[in-house]
């Protein structure tokens, strides 16, 4: 009963803010929504006895991904109030596309889960569930793991190409230039004539 | 009243809807679309651990790879959001702004 109630408001709590991610005016909000959403679905994955996935989810998008794109958000310099004012104008096509969308996945929801559907087992709760996880994810998923890793990879030099810009005018310390200095270039003796200045 | 695998799906379906219509109707703040884009993948997330955690095991069937899956489409999520903020910051460095219907720069 308690794990229905659990179920009902971290499933409300996610739907709400993922509607408020899209409906709010102020992109701040949004992402702050989005941060709710990533929340409660953290919640329901705890539910489902996916401990390790939960606090990933938490790591990774609450911790890093929202604080991204806030950065974003308030790093660019944009008029928000002009920035709704496509809404109601594209609200049909977009209604008429997710509410095909949603009668299609209950016309397959239905039909799978008509005649009994497949039967619901829950895990085996002997093993823990991140004791199930690194039991595969470093013998069988291996190479894979090794792929993700070289995705992020890939994803972090790919941001910094994108972003990095040389610019024009900035005083900058040349190392390799001051390392080439010798005491020829820099120092010249000059003999000064006495009651004259260095002219 | 037991919660079943229905009731996630019917979770996971309803934030993918959300997603997808906010990729329609926001025109004009690409942030917006990407985290939508972001709202996507978490529905498909939350099939993958559903179905994960209630599949009976048998010969050849390990339930953990579900939530296998949904690790590596976390790192994917995370891999995109970094490159499409990045691309989004030069977008607005070069145009000014962040709308959707100023990207035509190749237009022909």
């Amino acid at each position: 009963m308690t794990a229905a109630i659990a179920f009902y408001i971290l499933a409300l709590t996610a739907v709400a803010a993922a509607f408020m991610v899209v409906a709010s005016k102020n992109p701040v909000h949004s992402v702050m929504f989005l941060i709710l959403t990533f929340f409660s679905a953290a919640g329901l994955f705890i539910l489902m006895g996916a401990e390790f996935l939960a606090l990933l989810l938490i790591m990774v998008y609450v911790g890093a991904v929202a604080v991204l794109f806030l950065f974003v958000v308030m790093m660019l310099d944009i008029d928000f109030a002009e920035l709704k004012s496509g809404f109601l104008q594209y609200a049909p096509i977009g209604a008429i596309v997710a509410i095909i969308l949603l009668l299609q996945m209950l016309t397959v929801g239905a039909a799978y889960f008509s005649e009994g559907g497949r039967p619901l087992v829950p895990t085996d709760p002997e093993i823990s569930n991140l004791e199930a996880f690194g039991a595969v994810l470093y013998t069988k998923y291996a190479g894979v793991f090794e792929a993700a890793g070289f995705v992020l990879l890939v994803a972090m030099i790919g941001a910094i190409v994108l972003t990095l810009r040389d610019r024009e005018g900035v005083r900058k310390q040349n190392i390799a230039a001051q390392n080439s200095r010798t005491r020829e270039d820099g120092v010249e003796l000059v003999d000064i004539e006495p009651g004259q200045g260095l002219g | 009243m037991t919660i079943g695998l229905s009731h996630y799906l019917v979770v996971a379906a309803v934030l993918f809807i959300i997603g997808v219509f906010g990729i329609f109707v926001n025109r004009k703040n690409v942030i917006i679309i990407l985290m939508c884009v972001e709202l996507i993948l978490l529905a498909v997330n939350i099939n993958f651990v559903a179905f994960s955690a209630h599949m009976p095991p048998g010969p050849g069937i390990n339930p953990i790879d579900g939530q296998i899956f949904s690790l590596f489409i976390l790192t994917v999520a995370a891999a995109e959001a970094a490159v499409g903020l990045a691309i989004l910051v030069v977008f607005f460095r070069n145009r000014g702004n962040i709308e959707v219907d100023s990207a035509d720069l190749m237009k022909g």
